[in-house]
Parts: structure tokens; sequence; C-alpha cells
């Protein structure tokens, strides 16, 4: 069965260690923060300017200067922080967070990504996703392996306009989780019961298989 | 106005001579600590052939949206645009030049420009549609793009509190771009919620000194809210 939205935060939230900054980007990577291992410390950087984004607000603690990222409400958590934007890309960029988690449209096994347009169609722009990939060096990339049609997401190049170049390494998709080197996808984990033939079937890209390839846990 | 004072009274006033194809930045990230009343003053004055330099390009009915359906805007240079029909419409039809920019080449951008740093040196978008046509450079083996600095004739600002003299405070994340903004406009506006004497805020705790700031006005604000977001389990 391919993974959950749930299971695949799950999934990343076995990346974490105690005391990292995570900056999680939106969409799936945002309900990572839902599943942070008891007693473990994690402060999370939200790029518009905030270190320590706690959860979501009461009704009655709604206060319209405290957003994040994706412009939702939300509320600080203890030890929290605030700064500017320049602040904000200077922690990015300087690669001072410890884990960046974010969506995408494609990758390709030279870590080339693409996540923020398509020609034509979307044209929303960056944000700040090309700042996050080329400042940081651990990077978790979710994704979903293959569109609907069964088309693959996993290439050997990437057709869409690239976020960044040569900076993705790890992938974390509803059917595996990958690491990119020496120009090659290495399969690592694949999700429980899904066979090793079907993610072979939908990777483009050339894709190693070394081994017995362990089912996640959760 | 006189020495250091800086408030005027009137919105006629703090945005008097904006002229039609001038540079605006504007502080603000969504909705959230946006110049709503220096917008709209931009709006009544109805000037055009705007290039406006913003995170992002509000809605429809609120923040830089409105200035959309005048065609006061020729070109915005901005890093997510993604909230807004009218806008959609006139960049498809190539009524609306926008530059797509990384955010925090964006922020960075206004940083150099108030701070007399012509250009800089930065990774993000090496290798993407946004290194087209500049300059690339190596360093410790790693690529790097330079990206020009940004001024504007006008910088829009939207803070918490100031003193007369124009230090300002901002609260919680409706700070953003705002600070960057303020050093990077040849005349910079900024509008609050509250004005007190100078010397009646700690200069501790001041985000931005008075130096940058030009004209400054008391207004009232609605701070519409993008998206509402609770928890239930309270």
């Amino acid at each position: 069965m391919a993974l959950s939205r749930e299971q695949l935060a799950q999934r990343v939230a076995q990346e974490l260690q105690d005391g990292y900054y995570v900056n999680l980007g939106i969409g799936i990577p945002t309900l990572v923060a839902n599943y942070v291992p008891e007693g473990m410390e994690v402060m999370l950087q939200s790029e518009n300017g905030l270190l320590g984004m706690g959860q979501f607000p009461t009704e009655a603690e709604i206060d319209a200067d405290l957003i994040n990222a994706g412009k939702q409400t939300v509320t600080m958590a203890t030890g929290a922080s605030i700064f500017d934007s320049a602040e904000s890309f200077a922690m990015i960029r300087g690669g001072h967070v410890d884990l960046t988690v974010l969506g995408a449209f494609e990758v390709d096994v030279n870590g080339n990504i693409a996540s923020y347009m398509i020609p034509g169609k979307l044209i929303k722009g960056m944000g700040g996703a090309m700042d996050l990939v080329a400042g940081a060096d651990n990077i978790i990339v979710t994704m979903t392996h293959a569109s609907k049609h069964g088309v693959s997401k996993l290439l050997s190049n990437c057709t869409l306009p690239l976020t960044g170049k040569g900076c993705i390494k790890k992938v974390l998709t509803d059917l595996a989780f990958i690491e990119i080197k020496n120009g090659k996808f290495y399969l690592l984990e694949r999700a429980p019961g899904v066979s090793v033939e079907e993610i072979v079937k939908l990777t483009e890209g050339e894709l190693v298989v070394e081994g017995d390839i362990p089912e996640m846990s959760f | 106005m006189a020495g250091f004072d800086k408030v005027v009274s009137s919105y006629e006033e703090a945005m008097a001579g904006l002229e039609d194809n001038m540079t605006v930045i504007a502080g603000g990230f969504g909705l959230c600590g946006i110049p709503e009343n220096l917008i709209s003053e931009i709006k009544r004055k109805g000037t055009k052939g705007l290039t406006v330099v913003s995170n992002n390009c509000g809605v429809d009915d609120f923040g830089l949206g409105i200035l959309l359906p005048d065609r006061q805007i020729k070109k915005i240079i901005a890093s997510y645009v993604g909230e807004n029909a009218e806008f959609e419409r006139q960049m498809m039809n190539g009524e609306l030049e926008v530059e797509l920019t990384p955010q925090g080449t964006l922020a960075e951008k206004m940083r150099a420009g108030g701070a007399g740093i012509p250009a800089f040196y930065t990774a993000t978008g090496y290798g993407t549609p946004v290194a087209e046509g500049k300059e690339e450079r190596e360093f410790d083996g790693r690529h790097y793009i330079l990206e020009p600095a940004i001024k504007g004739d006008f910088a829009i600002v939207k803070a918490w509190k100031a003193d007369r003299y124009g230090n300002l405070v901002f609260r919680k994340t409706a700070r953003n771009f705002n600070p960057l903004a303020a050093t990077a406009g040849k005349i910079t506006v900024v509008e609050v919620e509250e004005i007190v004497e100078p010397g009646e805020l700690d200069p501790d705790h001041i985000h931005t000194p008075g130096i940058y700031v030009n004209r400054l006005i008391l207004g009232s604000f609605e701070k519409r809210i993008e998206q509402r977001t609770v928890r239930s389990d309270a």
C-alpha cells in the first residue's frame, strides 16, 4: 500500500533529532510537526520570520500579526524568536537549519528538483523554496512517486523549470525512501506491502537496488 | 514638521511626490504587516506605471491587489503571487510584467539596496530560470549568481509603534520585509498603530532607527487574515 499523507509525515519524523532546528514546507511537510517523538525537542523555523512556531491558535488566541509561511494563523512555542526576512534567510542560506522538508513535482538522479512552476499552467512563484534548497545540506523531499496515470516523477532529467540544481540527496515518496548519489537513485526502504518491482517500474531514472530492501516501520 | 519630527497628518501628505513610473518597495508578507492605508492612498491618487517590489501582491480586493483593476502596476518583483485572480489574468495576457524572485534573495536585495551594496553573490537560483542572464562565479567549489540590489523611489512600511522621530518597533511576524523596505526607499513612509514621544521607546528595543524614516502617519488597520486556522482541541 502506498503511504498516506500521515504516514509520509510519520516516516520523515523518524529522521528528526533532539535539538534540531527544522523548516517544514507547505502541505505534507507541515504534518511532520504532529509526529515529533515524545521527549524530543525540535524548533520549527517559519521563513517569514519566526523560530519556534507553535500549534494553531484557539479562536481566542488568533492574532493577525502572527502567521506562518503558509499564511496560516499560528502561535509561538516557548523560547520563540521573531526576526525580519533578511535575517530569516541568513539562517537558511547560511546553513544553520538542521533539516529542511519540502515537496516537489519532480526530482532527478543528479539531485535536481523542480517544485515551483508548470509553464502555462501554474505560475505562482518559488517563495522561499529556492533559498531553502540552495542553503540547506540536510533536505528531505516528500512527494508522490508517480502521477495518477503512472508517470514517474523520479527522472533521469527533470522536465520542469528547476528550483535547485544538484541539491537533493534524500527523497521520501509514497512508495519508497530513496537516496541520490553518484548520478543514481538508491532504494533504501519500501512502503509496507509495496514490491521492489513496482517501485522499479515507476522510477524512470536509474534505480540501484542492493540486497534485501526493508519495509518501512512505523 | 520640525527637526526630527517625522509625523504627517494626512495620507495625501504621506504619499506626496509619488509620480507615474516610479518604483515602490512595500513591506508585508501575504496580508500580514502590509501598509494597507498607504496602498489605498496610491489607489486614490491613481498613480500609474508603477514598479512594485513586494513579496506578494495582495488578494483581489485587499492589499496591493487593489492597484490591479486600474492597471496602476506595470511591473512587480515578488516571490509568490498565487492568491489573486486578476493578477493571474493580467500576467497571462502580458499586461503585467512579473519578475519572480526567490524570497531570501528579495529580502537581501532590499537590505543591500539600503546598505549601499550594489550587488551580492548567492547560491540561491543557480542553475534555475532565475540565473538566466546573470553573472556566475565559483567560490570554494560552489556556484553562485550575482544579484543586483534594489532601491525604491518610495518605500511603504507598516510598523506597530513609533516615536515621533520615526524610531520603529514591529509586532510579531508583521515585521517580515518591513525593516528591509524601510532602508531601501529614497522616501520611506511608515504607518503605525501608535505614536509616542521621543524617549518613550527603550533604545535597546527599537528595530528600525528613525534615520531611515522620512514620514510617519498614525493609521487604523483592518488586518485581514488570509488563512484563518484554529485548533479545535482547546
